[in-house]
């Protein structure tokens, strides 16, 4: 009951949010960028909200409820990320662009091909994204509000859609900056409850979760079985985040890259503290709620920090921890719409289809055209989608990131030699080889075709399909170098540093 | 002397891009030494600093913190040498 008031609240207070933006979103800079009005700090933790999904919550702390130390390998891999955008992209790709990552491919590069390329690699991104979140917001609703799958991914698109489609960026960035906050003041409040039990001592924690469940909880398990393994989906996570599109394209929303700089910094206090209280939050259920009853409740642990609250506070807290993840879900697919339309209107109709010269208003209209039918796609994937594991997308997203639009734009930023055809090779090899790669890997093959093999052993592809994506990109380039591009290397890297 | 400027405004883009290098190298051999200990050395990471805590745990919460460090690093150096060199430069050019 507690768990639907809240989360009406929610969803009436963003909808009045959006209200607020949609007589503020007049162009298409507005529905792209938020007029650039964002501050560092709001921006930090719109970031962090991107970032925060219901699948980190609960996914990482049922991880740490069932197998202890392993849940740390993803929380530790989720926040080295950060850093790596702060140093190499955050900046640069304020200064040259203006709504997109491929802007700043395209600052020296020829247009159309970099565009049709860079709008493929987001749009995989997105729509695996998407499809996880709509799987997973269907089937966490269902557990927690108990009402029909096709329902709540319907909910979940219908408000969604009215949040970009009205409100664009402004709302979906303070819909973000809410839930960021309600996100941390959950955690804070779960992890505050567990610490009470123990005498506010972590060590304590740990120490009476291992004399129940033995030592093992607090070593290296069976996660990181094959090291190489464990290094490509760390390189994945390590190198995917800069190449993610919907993050990206929150570095527009701010003044200009000081400010960029800064809301990285915010954003990576923000997730590394929430990845820490999403640990103790994990081994409070695996001490307080045990993991034969987290199982029980879903097998892959997904319901770990929900019957925690329910062991902690009782249904009024399991209610709040609902609603949150709920609200978590509707800000996440928001931000991934967003960033999804922008592929579609800006560089595909915009710059490809009309030569980079349409009408503002004319933008504006097919930005929100393809914000609808975004949408609508989101909800047809998650019902076509439903019941499947489709936990290894996300993983999938980010591989595809870090293997296709990472290189890109790294040779682009980076090595004066980088060609048209090289950084559109980066970016097609990066995504085809992670997609190829995935198929045959054994979540495909034997998870889900139930074939007794795979071809290629490994379950994360990075580790081959970044390498390929840089050497697809250095090789083509050097087979036909294009002084004309060379030649406006020393003109970005300018304007990398002083801004337009 | 304008020349003068721009030779100063690609050192400084040097300076910055030298310190991002160096930085981001840092990351990386920090966390996948993480994970290599994770990988070759499970025993070592099992082993109890103090009741309760794991050599695994304690290394794993000082990646979370390196992260922090080297941000802060970073965006001291840009706000306090790095932004006022680019603002005079920008007088200039």
């Amino acid at each position: 009951m507690l768990a639907q008031v809240l989360f009406f609240a929610f969803l009436g207070s963003t909808l009045g949010i959006t209200w607020w933006a949609a007589r503020r979103t007049r162009t298409a800079d507005h529905f792209y960028s938020a007029g650039r009005s964002i501050t560092a700090a709001q921006n930090g933790f719109a970031l962090a909200g991107d970032y925060m999904s219901a699948s980190s919550f609960l996914g990482i702390s049922g991880l740490v409820a069932l197998s202890g130390f392993d849940g740390l390998i993803y929380a530790a891999g989720g926040l080295v990320g950060w850093p790596i955008v702060l140093f190499l992209i955050a900046e640069p790709l304020r200064n040259l662009g203006k709504y997109t990552f491929a802007d700043v491919l395209a600052a020296r590069l020829a247009q159309v091909p970099i565009r049709v390329s860079a709008a493929v690699g987001t749009l995989a991104t997105v729509s695996l994204y998407l499809i996880a979140q709509m799987v997973g917001a269907g089937g966490l609703i269902r557990l927690l509000f108990g009402i029909s799958y096709e329902a709540a991914v319907g909910i979940v698109g219908a408000a969604m859609i009215a949040y970009v489609l009205f409100g664009g960026m402004l709302a979906t960035t303070w819909v973000q900056i809410v839930k960021a906050a309600l996100l941390l003041a959950g955690a804070v409040l779960l992890t505050l409850l567990v610490l009470a039990e123990v005498g506010f001592s972590p060590l304590r924690l740990f120490a009476a979760a291992a004399a129940v469940n033995g030592d093992a909880v607090l070593a290296p398990g069976r996660l990181v079985a094959n090291p190489l393994d464990a290094v490509s989906l760390g390189l994945a996570l390590m190198f995917g985040t800069a190449g993610l599109p919907h993050i990206l394209m929150r570095f527009y929303t701010v003044p200009d890259a000081r400010a960029a700089r800064r809301s990285v910094f915010y954003a990576t206090g923000l997730i590394g503290g929430f990845f820490l209280l999403t640990f103790v939050i994990g081994f409070g259920a695996m001490h307080l709620v045990g993991p034969d009853a987290i199982r029980a409740a879903d097998p892959g642990g997904n319901m770990a920090a929900p019957l925690l609250a329910v062991r902690l506070g009782g249904t009024a807290l399991l209610g709040f921890v609902g609603a949150v993840a709920f609200a978590t879900i509707l800000a996440v697919v928001a931000g991934l719409t967003l960033s999804g339309a922008a592929a579609l209107s800006h560089d595909l109709w915009v710059n490809v289809v009309r030569g980079g010269t349409a009408d503002p208003a004319e933008e504006l209209r097919v930005a929100r055209a393809a914000t609808f039918v975004l949408g609508l796609l989101a909800v047809g994937l998650g019902v076509l989608f439903k019941g499947q594991n489709v936990a290894f997308m996300v993983g999938l997203a980010f591989a595809i990131a870090a293997s296709g639009n990472f290189p890109a734009l790294m040779l682009a930023l980076f090595w004066r030699g980088t060609t048209t055809a090289g950084a559109v090779a980066a970016m097609l090899t990066g995504t085809l080889s992670t997609v190829l790669l995935i198929y045959l890997s054994p979540t495909v093959q034997v998870d889900l075709l139930h074939h007794p093999a795979a071809i290629f052993p490994l379950r994360n592809p990075a580790i081959v399909s970044l390498p390929l994506g840089f050497l697809a990109g250095v090789l083509v380039s050097l087979a036909r170098p294009d002084a004309a591009e060379a030649g406006r290397y020393e003109a970005m890297q300018r304007k990398a540093s002083l801004g337009a | 002397m304008a020349a003068e400027h721009e030779a100063e405004l690609r050192a400084l883009a040097g300076a910055r891009r030298r310190l991002a290098l160096l930085l981001t190298a840092a990351m990386v051999l920090i966390y996948f030494g993480f994970l290599g200990l994770i990988a070759w050395q499970k025993p070592l990471l099992g082993r109890l600093v103090v009741p309760g805590l794991s050599l695994g745990i304690l290394l794993g919460a000082l990646v979370i913190v390196s992260c922090w460090i080297l941000t802060w690093i970073y965006v001291r150096w840009a706000n306090t040498r790095y932004d006022p060199e680019i603002e005079r430069l920008r007088g200039h050019l």
